[in-house]
């Protein structure tokens, strides 16, 4: 590994290069379409905790907001019958900015049809591998396959204490995971969090044991990811939205309208599948071993 | 009212009014999850620091600190007197309050006060001053490279290890962090 460094820009931008072009031949290899989805959208995500950038004309008419992640468009094009997608974009979040966070920031998604979560979190201890190996960094401690744990689990051995003493409250379940159980996560192999509360299920479907088919990977307590064996239930997920838009009415934020194309298109039918999104500019940071993804990035916004 | 997006290095909150200096904070937002502001502050009055994880956008009060530019004029029973070279007025610190930094204080030397509420709580030093070596065991002619270092002590009472070429008489430069020997000063 690298010593923490601030790299100079044209490093940054080769190691990126390298970075992309692996990942595209990845892809490529395993018969994936990359695919392009526009930045601007009439729904940015309904997520009670995101927030988005709304953009507007010259003359201050509403367009859209920036897409805070690919997701409602890539899973449209799974309803349409693409089978294996992925796409490379900008992604855009308006209040999130620390040394593991950027407005601005590189989205990599892929989606799976006719396929498990299990199938593209094994798509993802590969890629991770085969990227490390491309950066010239093997990693061996990156190789699959990478350990899993419940969310219970997680809490029971960083925190001591068990997902239902706390899943009722949301802000205890975050402020414990925040402190005690992210930070001691994948610190010496990245691992993977399964088995997340319904209640965070976002675009997840349901397991039989009543948890979110959910995952996120870890590396050096950083979240690299995080996937979903996908919802297809139209109705549910119209009843996820109307119930995020309510939180956020409660608490103040904005009430973004809910793609109803997105909607549309689920009821048309969309296969089970499986997707992944992994911060692009936080696998660099872990694999070439800096302290910031601004470090690995050419412009970050301190130095726009 | 202040709020987490005013938190950056060296922000100073009262916090169960006490105030506390932001020594490291970072971004957190768990996937789904609200945000946080995982902070390390250091406690002004006691010095310790602990970690503190605050709710993003949940408000802070701001400490009222401010910091002054003062010179040492005298000891005067357990504590010592200061001016601020600019109003004149005199204030004074008990040898507790300076703990250490007592030993780097000599007439006129300019410090940085910290006043917390008006009342001064702490004292900032030169980084490097210079004192005179009062006692130390004669050196060794022709040792200047040896490791081996020896006590010395120094006309404010601190002690520092010194190389042994180092002799009575000699003047010093001090680092204040680390109460550690820099350099023989010529002249």
């Amino acid at each position: 590994m690298a010593e923490p460094a601030d790299l100079a820009v044209l490093q940054v931008l080769a190691l990126r290069a390298t970075l992309l072009g692996a990942i595209r031949r990845f892809f490529d290899e395993r018969d994936f379409v990359e695919v392009e989805t526009p930045a601007i959208v009439p729904s940015p995500g309904l997520d009670v905790h995101l927030a988005a950038f709304e953009v507007n004309t010259s003359q201050g008419e509403p367009v859209g907001w920036l897409a805070t992640s690919p997701e409602y468009q890539m899973k449209r094009l799974l309803s349409t019958g693409a089978q294996r997608i992925f796409q490379l974009c900008r992604s855009y979040r308006a209040e999130e900015h620390g040394r593991h966070h950027e407005r601005e920031f590189t989205m990599l998604e892929w989606y799976r049809a006719n396929a498990t979560s299990d199938d593209v979190i094994r798509d993802t201890e590969e890629l991770v591998a085969v990227v490390a190996n491309a950066l010239d960094q093997p990693a061996p401690e990156v190789q699959p396959p990478w350990q899993r744990l419940t969310v219970d689990e997680a809490l029971q051995f960083h925190a001591n204490v068990e997902l239902d003493a706390i899943v009722n409250d949301e802000e205890q379940f975050f402020r414990v995971w925040a402190e005690k159980v992210q930070p001691r996560l994948g610190n010496e192999r990245p691992i993977v969090v399964t088995d997340w509360p319904s209640s965070m299920a976002s675009l997840a479907r349901l397991k039989p044991n009543g948890m979110a088919d959910r995952f996120e990977a870890f590396f050096r307590g950083v979240e690299i990811c995080n996937g979903f064996g996908e919802l297809t239930d139209a109705a549910e997920q119209r009843r996820r939205f109307e119930q995020d838009r309510s939180e956020r009415r409660a608490a103040g934020s904005p009430v973004y309208p809910i793609d109803e194309r997105f909607l549309d298109d689920l009821e048309r039918g969309m296969p089970e599948s499986g997707g992944n999104a992994l911060g692009v500019d936080r696998l660099l940071m872990l694999l070439v071993g800096a302290d910031s993804i601004q470090a690995v990035m050419p412009f970050p916004e301190e130095r726009l | 009212m202040a709020d987490t997006s005013d938190i950056k290095k060296g922000f100073k909150m009262l916090l169960d009014g006490v105030p506390f200096a932001v020594v490291d904070h970072q971004f957190v937002k768990p996937g789904k999850g609200q945000a946080f502001i995982r902070t390390r502050i250091k406690n002004m009055m006691s010095g310790a620091v602990i970690d503190r994880t605050f709710k993003s956008g949940e408000k802070l009060e701001k400490a009222d600190t401010e910091e002054r530019t003062m010179q040492y004029l005298y000891p005067e029973g357990d504590s010592r007197v200061f001016m601020d070279t600019r109003s004149y007025e005199q204030i004074s610190l008990t040898n507790e309050q300076l703990g250490d930094n007592v030993h780097y204080l000599l007439d006129g030397t300019e410090v940085d006060i910290m006043l917390f509420e008006g009342r001064p709580i702490g004292v900032t030093p030169p980084t490097f001053v210079e004192l005179l070596v009062t006692e130390t065991e004669p050196g060794f002619k022709g040792d200047t490279s040896s490791n081996t270092t020896k006590p010395a002590m120094c006309e404010t009472g601190l002690q520092v290890n010194v190389p042994l070429f180092v002799n009575a008489g000699d003047k010093l430069k001090v680092d204040t962090r680390t109460g550690a020997y820099v350099e023989r000063v010529k002249g």
